[in-house]
């Protein structure tokens, strides 16, 4: 309850953060009812309404196969902020346990997690997704790794340089003297405290974690038409373009510019409310 | 005493905004150091001191702001003077050593070096003349094998030496008016016998005036002519410090005292200060403000402080004083 | 007296390249017997802080035995030593109050850790206790819900100190408990300390620099100088009379307001010897004495009896 009194104190005093959580607060009803609330069946072709403008009965026009885009938009929010989710939960998981453990036991679990990291970083980092997709096969949960992965070295870094800071604070001695042994320490007193700044993280790369996705459905890799996901639907957009149909590729792009313009607000937000040095 | 002092701050108040309101940090403080004259401002946190030296010499937070007052040195009012005026006489007429030496130093930058700075800046050394000059200053302030430690950066050498180089930088300019803010805290007491002798030393081989900030009333007595006491941003009793220990007049000097570990002769006699700190936020707050805690208090502390002599040298701002 | 904690030839030396060691705590021996407050003064770098990890078994020795009423501790690893059923029976006070408490715990899980941890309470059992020592610290309940950052320092204070007898040790070290704190906040952290350790019956390990404390608290007082005890004894004999050239140097130099009753100044000059691969025949204080006899450079000086109970470590005391 005092958690929730110091969140309406940090949404006050930012309105920047108050909006954040606004759109958020839209993308997740999109994701979570967008199929109830479409108003069309995303997958309905409909030829002869194909290539319509915005108009009163299709707010976002229709595609080339007729399928009304506001319908596709909305249920497309879901798959494209469940990836997102899963990637970053995946990658903080994977990154951030690593780089805590670097950072405070130091030695071989240091030069091991940072030699991960190095040949990870040696690949350019779409690069490598696409190589991962690729090799792992055409399905959404291998975006979801990929993602995970070419995220690793910056989670692990930022991870293993807080614990590395924290590992010689008072409070860890204390800890010691406590009772706590060494995973207890890690994970219950020195995660605990590199959160706010891995929230941060975390709400960063959902923006990029989306927009990576997108970009290996813009290729043709992980998501499949006729899934609705905003990448494809800008991929196939594009092609209309040049003929003048704007708005089968600008909808969709428009949803993955407000979504990680949200994501990114929304990391400063979380952060304040999370961490307890900012209450007064 | 018919000779201009060093330092004479006439009234002093200083604000600082913040959230939360206004705090008057200080409040018409006034006091003097004569040329020569090593002074003490002494009280615990929250009582004004180090916010007084940092007004003095123009680097308060820019939260804070100075409401009125006169800081007359060397026949102009710094509180009056613009920034780069006051630049002009920092580091050469008036200079700070802080708390904590191995921070305030560069750490990236070799410690001869930043002797050599000031001096390049304020005593119109020549790039060239200035390393000779630096290891001079080392020498002076007793730092074994000069040549060698002018070289090193500060990580290298030990807090003491540190603040000892931080002395040197201060010092290198000959300045009329040193203020030492908390020099040996953090310092183990043997180092901090020596830095404070050779302070002592330095200051009557160029009649240099100093102002030393601490928490310790000891440290105080020991060392310097006399002492000024503050509480909640009020100076509260000005004495020599054999007369403040002798005969404390104030009832919160005494009660400081009292609680000075070195001063009683067991764990049972020490006394703590009932209650705390006023609020400085608050728009009422009395005249005096240890009258809320004293159990001296009579119907007269209302009214504005006082400034009573009670003895050579011997100031005390109290209705009703031991 | 009945001895609570014994150290004998306790040692350790940390390798520094090479095949050089530094011998931060150099074969130190003494006793602390039940319900005595012992100090332990010394300037920074001669091995305070290590001695004190090792008793409170952090850190490992590289030689020498520690027992706890009897019980070896020096065999067990440092690094198991947080599951070991011994660990309860030495807790330690840390100095800065607000660097010991976990910036994301409340006053009241940072108080709860070891209880839950050592004692395996919890739910309405372990809040009871953690409430329970609010009281016994002069904590007001209400501020157990508050983060480091919302307490004072003496608040703060109060919480590592509940923390620290939670589990009800036998031995506490207290690293300087008082040295971020204001004088008037010290009188009441010190009287507090003094109550806790009757109505318990601890015995204090009291780590400081601020000498005038230790003067008001301890019984005995060992002094250390680059890893080695120099000189030992009850705290009011050390004080009025002090053997060693660095105790003489270090009890001369506490600041005194009253001109008459500063003992004889001492000062020392230049720097500590170095503590890497040092000379076994050279007094370790040597060069820095103002005395300085071939004897000191031939021959190091144990520690021996110069009264009951008084120990100096020097060829000329």
């Amino acid at each position: 309850m005092n958690l929730l009194r110091h969140a309406r104190y940090v949404l006050s005093e930012n309105p920047v953060t108050g909006l954040a959580f606004g759109l958020f607060a839209l993308l997740l009803v999109a994701a979570l009812f967008g199929p109830i609330l479409a108003p069309y069946n995303p997958l309905q072709s409909d030829a002869a309404m194909a290539l319509k403008p915005p108009s009163a009965a299709h707010w976002f026009g229709t595609d080339q196969l007729g399928r009304d885009i506001f319908s596709r938009v909305l249920v497309a929010t879901r798959l494209d902020l469940s990836i997102a989710f899963a990637s970053v939960i995946l990658a903080f998981l994977l990154g951030a346990l690593s780089g805590v453990a670097a950072g405070y036991f130091g030695g071989w679990t240091d030069r091991v997690v940072g030699r991960l990291a190095d040949t990870i970083m040696a690949f350019p980092l779409f690069v490598l997704a696409m190589g991962i997709v690729a090799a792992l096969g055409n399905k959404v949960i291998n975006i979801v790794i990929a993602t995970a992965i070419i995220n690793f070295p910056l989670y692990a870094r930022v991870a293993r340089a807080e614990a590395n800071v924290r590992r010689d604070a008072g409070f860890i001695e204390a800890a010691r003297l406590s009772g706590n042994g060494e995973a207890r320490v890690v994970l219950g007193h020195v995660l605990p405290n590199i959160m706010p700044i891995m929230m941060v993280q975390m709400s960063l790369t959902m923006g990029y974690a989306i927009l990576n996705a997108a970009g290996l459905s813009f290729i043709g890799l992980g998501v499949r038409p006729p899934d609705a996901e905003w990448g494809i639907m800008v991929a196939e957009g594009a092609n209309f373009i040049q003929s003048g149909e704007w708005w089968i590729a600008l909808f969709p792009g428009a949803a993955l510019m407000l979504a990680v313009f949200c994501f990114n607000l929304l990391g400063d937000g979380l952060r304040d409310i999370i961490d307890p040095r900012k209450r007064t | 005493m018919t000779a201009v002092p060093a330092l004479a701050v006439e009234d002093l108040s200083v604000e600082f905004r913040t959230r939360s309101g206004t705090v008057k940090v200080l409040e018409r403080v006034g006091f003097q150091v004569d040329k020569g004259e090593t002074i003490a401002l002494v009280g615990e946190s929250g009582s004004g001191k180090s916010v007084t030296a940092f007004a003095v010499m123009g680097i308060l937070d820019p939260a804070g702001r100075v409401t009125s007052g006169r800081a007359m040195f060397g026949g102009s009012d710094l509180l009056a003077l613009s920034e780069a005026e006051l630049a002009e006489q920092r580091g050469r007429e008036l200079s700070m050593i802080f708390q904590n030496p191995r921070t305030a130093l560069n750490p990236i930058r070799k410690v001869g070096q930043q002797i050599a700075d000031v001096l390049v800046r304020h005593a119109g050394a020549t790039r060239p003349d200035a390393p000779k000059a630096a290891i001079e200053m080392l020498k002076k302030v007793r730092i074994p094998d000069p040549e060698r430690r002018a070289e090193a950066y500060p990580f290298e050498l030990s807090g003491g030496m540190c603040q000892r180089i931080m002395i040197a930088i201060a010092l290198a300019c000959r300045p009329a008016l040193l203020i030492a803010d908390e020099p040996t805290t953090g310092l183990d007491v043997t180092t901090q016998a020596v830095i404070m002798d050779l302070i002592g030393e330095l200051a009557r081989e160029a009649g240099m005036a100093t102002i030393f900030i601490t928490h310790d009333l000891a440290l105080a007595a020991e060392y310097c002519d006399r002492i000024v006491v503050m509480h909640a941003g009020h100076i509260v009793e000005a004495a020599p410090g054999r007369a403040l220990f002798a005969g404390p007049r104030h009832p919160y000097s005494a009660k400081l005292l009292a609680a000075t570990p070195g001063e009683t002769a067991t764990l049972d006699a020490l006394a703590s200060i009932p209650g705390s700190l006023p609020d400085l936020r608050r728009r009422d707050l009395p005249a005096c403000r240890y009258s809320g805690r004293c159990e001296r208090r009579i119907d007269d502390c209302v009214r504005p402080l006082p400034h009573r002599e009670v003895g050579e040298r011997h100031m005390v701002a109290c209705w009703n004083p031991l | 007296m009945h001895v609570l904690l014994d150290i004998d030839t306790l040692a350790k030396r940390f390798p520094v390249g090479g095949k050089r060691l530094l011998h931060a705590v150099d074969d130190v021996s003494f006793t602390i017997g039940r319900g005595e407050t012992v100090g332990l003064v010394g300037e920074s770098g001669c091995g305070k802080s290590t001695l004190v990890r090792l008793i409170n078994r952090l850190l490992d020795p590289t030689s020498g035995g520690i027992r706890l009423n009897g019980t070896d501790l020096a065999g067990l690893s440092a690094r198991h030593f947080a599951g070991n059923a011994n660990r309860a029976r030495i807790q330690m006070v840390f100095q800065d109050a607000g660097d010991s408490l976990n910036p994301r715990f409340t006053a009241a899980d940072a108080i709860a850790d070891p209880v839950r941890r050592l004692k395996k309470l919890s739910g309405a059992k372990l809040q009871r206790r953690v409430e329970a020592l609010a009281d016994m610290t002069g904590l007001p309940r209400e501020l157990l819900s508050r983060f480091p950052h919302q307490l004072s320092g003496g608040q703060k204070a109060r919480v590592g100190i509940a923390r620290a007898i939670a589990v009800e040790p036998e031995l506490l070290i207290l690293d300087e408990p008082t040295a971020a704190l204001d004088v008037s906040v010290q009188v009441v952290i010190l009287k507090l300390l003094e109550q806790l350790k009757q109505e318990l019956g601890m015995s204090y390990l009291f780590v400081s620099h601020d000498l005038n404390v230790v003067r008001l608290l301890c019984d005995r007082v060992l002094v250390m100088y680059l890893g080695k005890i120099v000189e030992q004894g009850p705290a009011g004999e050390i004080f009025a009379d002090p053997k060693h050239p660095y105790t003489r140097a270090l009890i001369s130099a506490i600041p005194q307001a009253d001109p008459e009753k500063r003992i004889g100044r001492l000062r020392l000059g230049g720097e500590p010897r170095s503590p890497i691969d040092p000379d076994p025949k050279v007094c370790r204080f040597y060069g820095r004495c103002p005395k300085g006899e071939p004897q000191c450079a031939s021959e190091m000086p144990l520690l021996r009896s110069v009264g009951p109970a008084r120990q100096v470590a020097c060829h000329f005391a």
